[in-house]
């Protein structure tokens, strides 16, 4: 096939990708002409977030790879049903991000560019959806820059908020550091195998002799640019500070989708660049790494460190929004650790936990918006005795915070059961018991929260006036993470469906 | 002596660990901002070596072309971001801007 026809029938499976690049054009274009209209502009991107999702659903996967590069039979870009179900995660949390948007007070009251905010969180969403389904080494960096780009405005959208400046102040030099570190990472593995393409690198890494050591350095900086954003330890120190001072829209965004996209890079990118496909027992599901060295060793160590580092902070926590954050660095390690075992029994308890992570942590944060919005602060000590006065929220709120410690009969529960059944099942027990132990630590603090709003005496003088709106929101995210606390088979179907990365 | 391919790597190990170096040890952003460019610029040219001299083609160079690219949108949008810290805090100076702390 010629180079012009390959583009051409690479087309036909990019609908989806094309439709968020339409979107942000068209969020651009329409905020210039009609300055005044409050309404279109989060309108216009749920319509294009509803076309993108349509074209999820319609288009295909492709057979082979998109974007050949001519040489070899390999290419820049994939779309497999791994790939998809990220794409889903990632659309759903935009698609509520929009939502949170026209309701928050922080956004309608204090940006006169609105255009640029939606239009940037299009090209945030095209950027992780790009990533989800890069194999090669350039196109990942290329969509890692453009979420890392956009993320960086974003954080910082309420510029005249001094916390907001100094969160994407932090952010873009946490941030380029990583990226900087990563692409040094890149370039000495490129020199390594000689090619930038994941599949080739395995190829090569499995019939050629190689230096070990400088294939260790150049993965850990890789992996430590991919766990810059999932906010994985050592390289968590941005996520409070950012979370913290960026509007909460972008913090719940942050919190899920682009964490999603960099959990799917991370695991595409170590299963097909460092697993052995000739040894590995497809039969039992477990992928043998190529010998020289046990990347599983190092993943253990990064998940028991980021999952105790994140509760054992949010254990000291006054603001909300910062106690979330160190909650979200802890859910980080529990996944970390699912992946720890190499094996698609991992991978699938990921991608549940991912599902149900999705309702319970926007819940959460949509719930302590609508919150602050009237309350004017975060701190967990304003809100005590609120639940008295504001029942509806504090009930929802409860809600989600049970789930995120994963008590029954929540969601949040079925999601760890999954990850610490897979984890006993092939021999992690070590590991399930630290997780254990840590989910006990963060009843702690999510209950403080619980305590203050419903055992103590009021002080302030809220009052809450509850909308339809909120309330619509607030279900379309409670009913997920109550049932599939109780029916979760469609769930784990779905899962079971996308397990499989393209190749293998 | 003729110039090689480990003269390229060294060169480009010293820009990186004097990038590091300035990122970690500077104090004012904009030098933390220069400290990041020499880190991309090491990493690019470890990547027109490695092409050059591996005989690997021209992926390579694409690749040190799209990081030029990047660096540049980084910075526009890193000087962006310092300019408006400035306005609030009347310093660029990254440990004196540290209202986000427990």
């Amino acid at each position: 096939m010629d180079k012009l026809g390959n583009i051409l029938h690479s087309l036909n499976f990019f609908y989806p990708e094309i439709a968020l690049t339409l979107t942000f054009f068209i969020l651009l274009l329409v905020d210039l002409f009609f300055r005044k209209s409050k309404h279109l502009l989060p309108v216009l991107s749920l319509i294009g977030y509803v076309i993108t999702g349509y074209f999820s659903f319609t288009t295909p996967n492709a057979s082979g790879f998109l974007f050949s590069t001519g040489m070899a039979n390999v290419g820049l870009y994939i779309t497999d049903s791994f790939a998809f179900y990220f794409k889903l995660i990632i659309l759903l949390s935009l698609i509520y991000t929009v939502l949170f948007s026209i309701l928050s007070k922080e956004i309608n009251e204090s940006t006169e560019n609105r255009g640029e905010y939606y239009a940037l969180l299009a090209s945030f969403g095209l950027g992780m959806f790009l990533l989800t389904s890069s194999t090669d080494l350039i196109t990942i960096y290329l969509a890692f820059e453009m979420v890392s780009l956009s993320s960086y405005i974003l954080a910082g959208f309420t510029r005249k908020v001094p916390r907001s400046a100094e969160a994407s102040l932090k952010y873009i030099i946490f941030g380029a550091v990583a990226s900087g570190v990563m692409i040094y990472g890149i370039s000495i593995l490129y020199g390594l195998t000689g090619t930038t393409n994941i599949y080739l690198i395995n190829f090569y890494l499995a019939n050629q002799n190689y230096n070990t050591l400088t294939l260790v350095i150049a993965g850990l900086m890789i992996i430590g640019g991919f766990g810059f954003k999932i906010s994985m330890a050592p390289f968590h120190f941005w996520t409070p500070d950012v979370y913290e001072g960026a509007p909460i829209t972008i913090t719940a965004v942050l919190s899920v989708a682009s964490k999603a996209a960099g959990f799917a890079i991370l695991i595409r990118f170590l299963k097909v660049a460092f697993v052995d496909y000739a040894a590995t027992n497809l039969q039992a599901s477990l992928w043998a790494i190529l010998p020289g060295f046990q990347w599983n060793d190092i993943l253990a160590v990064l998940s028991v460190l980021t999952m105790t580092l994140g509760n054992l902070a949010a254990l000291w926590q006054n603001n909300l929004k910062r106690m979330l954050a160190y909650s979200s660095i802890a859910h980080a390690g529990y996944m970390l650790s699912g992946f720890v075992i190499l094996d698609n029994q991992g991978i699938l308890a990921i991608l549940i936990y991912f599902a149900i992570y999705l309702f319970m942590n926007l819940g959460a944060f949509f719930i302590v918006m609508l919150i602050s919005d009237k309350l004017g602060s975060e701190d967990i000590d304003d809100y005590t005795g609120l639940g008295y006065k504001a029942p509806f929220l504090t009930v929802s709120l409860t809600i989600f915070l049970v789930s995120l410690t994963g008590i029954p009969p929540t969601a949040g529960f079925i999601a760890k059961l999954y990850l610490f059944a897979a984890l006993v099942n092939t021999g992690w027990l070590w590991l399930a018991l630290v997780g254990v132990v840590n989910s006990v630590i963060s009843l702690y603090y999510y209950m403080r929260v619980v305590k203050n709003m419903f055992l103590r005496e009021s002080i302030s003088t809220y009052e809450q006036k509850i909308e339809l709106g909120h309330v619509l929101i607030s279900f379309s995210l409670l009913i997920p993470t109550l049932v599939f606390g109780v029916y979760f088979k469609p769930l784990i179907e779905l899962a079971e469906k996308s397990i499989r990365i393209f190749g293998f | 002596m003729s110039v090689g391919l480990y003269h390229f790597i060294t060169l480009s190990a010293i820009l990186f660990s004097m990038g590091i170096f300035a990122v970690l040890t500077r104090k004012n952003a904009i030098q933390v901002l220069m400290g990041i460019e020499l880190i991309l610029n090491s990493a690019n040219i470890n990547f027109v070596a490695f092409a050059r001299y591996g005989n690997f083609g021209y992926n390579g160079q694409i690749v040190a072309l799209f990081v030029i690219i990047l660096a540049a949108a980084e910075a526009a949008i890193a000087l962006a971001i310092v300019l408006n810290i400035y306005k609030h805090f009347n310093t660029v100076n990254v440990d004196e801007i540290d209202r986000l702390k427990e």
